[in-house]
């Protein structure tokens, strides 16, 4: 009985500690669907980068067809544990083995985009911030204390964490400073109720990568599209068929707006 | 109230435009429903054409691959069989495959593409059971005439090494070929004919 | 016509059709307020249809179920229009039979000798609120398991049996495979319980006749009209005037439902909620459970109850009542006139406050509790209550407006 009280009351009151989850300022992905060939890129890093770890079990390699690659290319190119073009994204990762060494399993990322968003994960990829405490070395400022490494780094280079100090009142932000003595110096000040809480407000780069800022944002804003588009390929075509549908319907319904009008011509 | 006014050749045409409007709109939402019912993806990656290597597959050797759901066998046939499979004629009920089990480029002698190799669905054309490889000559339960086939353990019917059915089998005809081809001298392709697709 | 007389013989055709359309006499007067019931009836189909399509390919096994529902919508041809149908669908059920009965609310159409109408109508509405909970579960994603786990807790907050009634209903000590699986055969056969109640809702209805904006009983004004000398003079074949009058009716709401389909079909996480797009795992709560939207009215009033004698009973109770006391309206309303149209100023507010409860109720109970919302929850579920309660005062005292003796365009 306590038990469920206290699952019900878990339920029932607001959770605090995920605020991350909402909290986060996201940039926008920016992404566009019908692009073909950013989706064909963003599979390849896809397969390259994500898929040591991460499967998309729902997605099968023969999708990639509908983008405009033929059969060989997505066997040459895509898969590279020898499975069928018609088979699904898994991996032979076990889960088990994924948590002993990152604290979770590294989720199923077919959906991911639809999970969170597309601009949730283009900027995710790109808020890793060097961190000594964690066991990865880094931390991410979208997803806080992730267990995942950023695996790009090789492309992106490596990242410090730039603080500033918000000064707070419960929960209520009132002051923000670069330096942590001046918000220590105010909340001693002011006295009762206030806390200093340190934020990641950006990042200062310590070394570049392989490549360029705007090619890195690219590389992961193709990853995104990629993401996007695998957790509903679908999506495209049904808009364009929704056109017509409402095009039909908007006829029929003109239609029986007259039919109607005409018979009730003996009502009135 | 009154009925002064309707013109009842409107009212005709447009309650028979809204009607056919209406049940074409219904013909259209029938569609995903009846196509929903179609091999899915899944189905269509399960049947999708099959690999068999048979690089390592040494002459009187059989090789089981399963293909849409079926057993398929790849034997290696050895000089001997071939010379075998002529001198069986008067004994099989369509010697010269006839009947169109298998691909017109296999309507031959051998049944198969390159003549040592042959690709047939071992399952049997009398009530589906899959009937046994026997390579052995002259066996004793078999007879004298054996000269290597497959027998079905589940009502006797007999076949030779181009699957071709014996008479007096309840099999009424010979086995089926599956559509097939080489992509390299040591891969065959099952299920697709050799230009084309499936 | 022999083959219809050869029917007719041996079962009522002609007489069903005649009674219940051709020569039911509904009244003239019919505003687009009375769309919805005809509507609830489509989109009820529209549930069925894709229901048992979805179910031909749906694997009711805590262990398939969400791989089953991307199989649907990726691996099988069209299973995303259907299931994006079945998924808009249920939304869209309960925004027609809330408008629906809003409608019944406005005009008095629970009033005397509709009560059992109306009465029947939310058993209706209960059995909707039970098949949309089963079905809820079905996708198995986080916001199905979750929502389900806390809801079936409520059962456990009952006294003295609590604790063997949720366990009950689960079939294990969590929300299992168990739970799915039963979920699932219920979710499948109440559809047709609800077809059932329609039907027996719509014998109701034809047996007293329609109510209409006006809330004049056209049955008791004058008789004759153009199409019969006994029919009220008020009233018009069902068919063909209201039968094409529906599917103008049809059309419009189709482009709704379709726009919904095709281009918003999670709705910005009303419809499908975006925490859903992950496989159940009862290892891991998400931050936020909230029913979907047309569950959180109750939901909210379920929380705005504080904890009594370490109990969330009371708050079982008061979301229990919230719809029980709806049973009662037939005798709350106290008003000589049905229709808000000859009501006075006090039930014309009372219904708009009420109105703007309801919603900002379902708002409330979407969102996580603040101390600001939990107060804001009791003060409308008390104003919820208390439309109800205090219903044969105000509408006692209103002063009300001469009803006329015919209806009125």
């Amino acid at each position: 009985m306590k038990k469920w009280i206290v699952l019900i009351v878990m339920a029932l009151l607001p959770v605090a500690g995920f605020a991350n989850e909402e909290g986060v300022e996201l940039e926008s992905a920016n992404i566009d669907l019908s692009d073909n060939a950013a989706i064909q890129r963003g599979a390849k890093y896809f397969t390259n980068y994500c898929m040591g770890c991460h499967s998309a079990k729902y997605v099968r390699y023969k999708l990639m067809e509908k983008v405009g690659l033929t059969e060989s290319m997505i066997k040459d190119n895509l898969i590279f544990d020898g499975s069928k073009v018609g088979g699904l994204m898994k991996i032979a990762m076990p889960s088990e083995y994924a948590a002993g060494s990152f604290g979770a399993p590294a989720p199923d990322l077919t959906l991911e985009a639809r999970r969170r968003g597309s601009d949730w994960v283009y900027s995710y990829l790109k808020s890793f911030y060097t961190d000594p405490s964690r066991p990865t070395g880094v931390n991410n400022k979208v997803f806080h204390n992730v267990g995942m490494p950023n695996i790009l780094w090789e492309l992106e280079g490596i990242k410090d964490p730039v603080y500033k100090y918000e000064v707070k009142e419960g929960t209520e932000t009132v002051a923000e400073f670069d330096s942590e003595a001046e918000a220590e110096q105010m909340v001693k000040d002011k006295g009762e109720g206030f806390h200093v809480e340190k934020v990641v407000s950006g990042f200062s780069k310590r070394s570049q990568g392989k490549l360029s800022d705007e090619e890195f944002d690219g590389v992961v804003r193709d990853i995104t599209t990629y993401l996007t588009y695998i957790a509903e390929p679908v999506r495209l075509e049904r808009e364009h068929m929704g056109v017509w549908v409402l095009l039909f319907l908007v006829v029929f319904t003109i239609l029986a707006y007259l039919m109607k009008k005409e018979w009730w011509k003996d009502v009135h | 109230m009154s009925s002064e006014g309707v013109d009842l050749k409107k009212r005709r045409f447009l309650t028979t435009a809204t009607a056919v409007v209406g049940a074409v709109g219904a013909g259209f939402v029938a569609v995903p429903f009846i196509k929903n019912w179609n091999p899915s993806e899944r189905a269509k990656a399960a049947g999708a054409p099959e690999e068999a290597d048979i690089s390592a597959l040494e002459p009187g050797g059989l090789l089981r691959v399963k293909w849409r759901g079926k057993v398929c066998w790849v034997v290696h046939r050895t000089e001997q069989n071939l010379k075998d499979l002529p001198t069986l004629d008067d004994m099989l009920s369509d010697p010269t495959s006839e009947v169109p089990n298998q691909p017109e480029y296999c309507k031959n002698p051998t049944r198969s593409i390159k003549p040592e190799y042959l690709v047939a669905i071992g399952i049997c054309t009398h009530l589906g059971c899959s009937p046994t490889y026997r390579p052995d000559i002259a066996p004793a339960d078999l007879g004298d005439y054996w000269k290597g086939g497959f027998f079905c353990p589940c009502h006797g019917s007999r076949f030779d090494l181009a699957a071709r059915v014996f008479k007096g089998s309840p099999a009424p005809t010979n086995l089926h070929i599956p559509p097939h081809k080489y992509l390299s001298d040591d891969v065959i392709l099952i299920g697709v004919d050799p230009e084309g697709k499936a | 016509m022999s083959l219809m007389s050869w029917i007719d013989e041996r079962f009522p055709a002609t007489k069903v059709w005649n009674e219940h359309l051709a020569q039911y006499y509904a009244p003239k007067n019919f505003n687009s307020w009375y769309f919805f019931g005809s509507l609830a009836m489509l989109v009820l189909v529209n549930q069925i249809l894709t229901g048992v399509w979805l179910a031909m390919a749906y694997k009711p096994d805590a262990n398939l179920a969400f791989a089953s529902v991307e199989y649907i919508m990726r691996d099988m041809d069209y299973g995303w229009l259907i299931r994006y149908m079945h998924s808009t669908g249920a939304s869209a059920f309960f925004i027609v039979v809330y408008l629906h009965m809003f409608r019944g609310l406005m005009y008095g159409s629970y009033r005397k000798p509709r009560e059992l109408l109306w009465i029947i109508g939310l058993v209706i509405y209960l059995a909707m609120m039970a098949t949309a909970f089963f079905g809820y579960l079905l996708p198995w994603g986080q916001m199905s398991y979750w929502g389900a786990q806390v809801i079936v807790n409520l059962f456990s907050a009952v006294p003295f049996i609590g604790d063997d009634l949720s366990l009950w209903i689960r079939g294990d000590y969590v929300i299992s495979d168990a739970t799915l699986n039963r979920f699932f055969a219920l979710h499948f056969l109440l559809p047709f319980i609800l077809a059932a109640l329609v039907f027996i809702h719509i014998v109701a209805l034809h047996k007293v006749g329609s109510n209409n904006p006006d809330g004049i009983e056209i049955k008791k004004g004058p008789k004759g009209n153009r199409w019969s000398d006994t029919a009220p003079a008020d009233g018009i074949p069902f068919h063909p005037y209201y039968s094409v009058k529906d599917i103008f009716g049809v059309g419009m709401f189709l482009i709704f439902f379709a726009a919904v389909i095709f281009f918003i079909p999670d709705m910005h996480g009303l419809f499908l909620e975006a925490p859903n797009f992950e496989p159940a795992n009862p290892l891991k709560t998400p931050p936020h459970i909230a029913p979907v939207w047309y569950f959180t009215p109750f939901y909210a009033m379920l929380r705005a109850v504080p904890p009594m004698f370490n109990s969330q009973f009371p708050g079982v109770i008061v979301m229990f009542a919230s719809i029980l006391i709806m049973f009662f309206l037939p005798w709350l309303d106290r008003s000589p006139v049905k229709s808000i149209r000859y009501k006075g100023p006090l039930f014309k507010i009372a219904l708009a406050i009420f109105a703007v409860t309801f919603i900002v109720l379902a708002y409330l109970g979407m969102h996580p509790a603040t101390p600001t919302k939990t107060m804001l929850a009791r003060i409308f579920t008390g104003v919820y209550f208390a439309f109800f309660l205090l219903m044969p005062l105000y509408s006692k005292i209103d002063k009300t407006k001469p009803v006329p003796e015919r209806v009125t365009k």
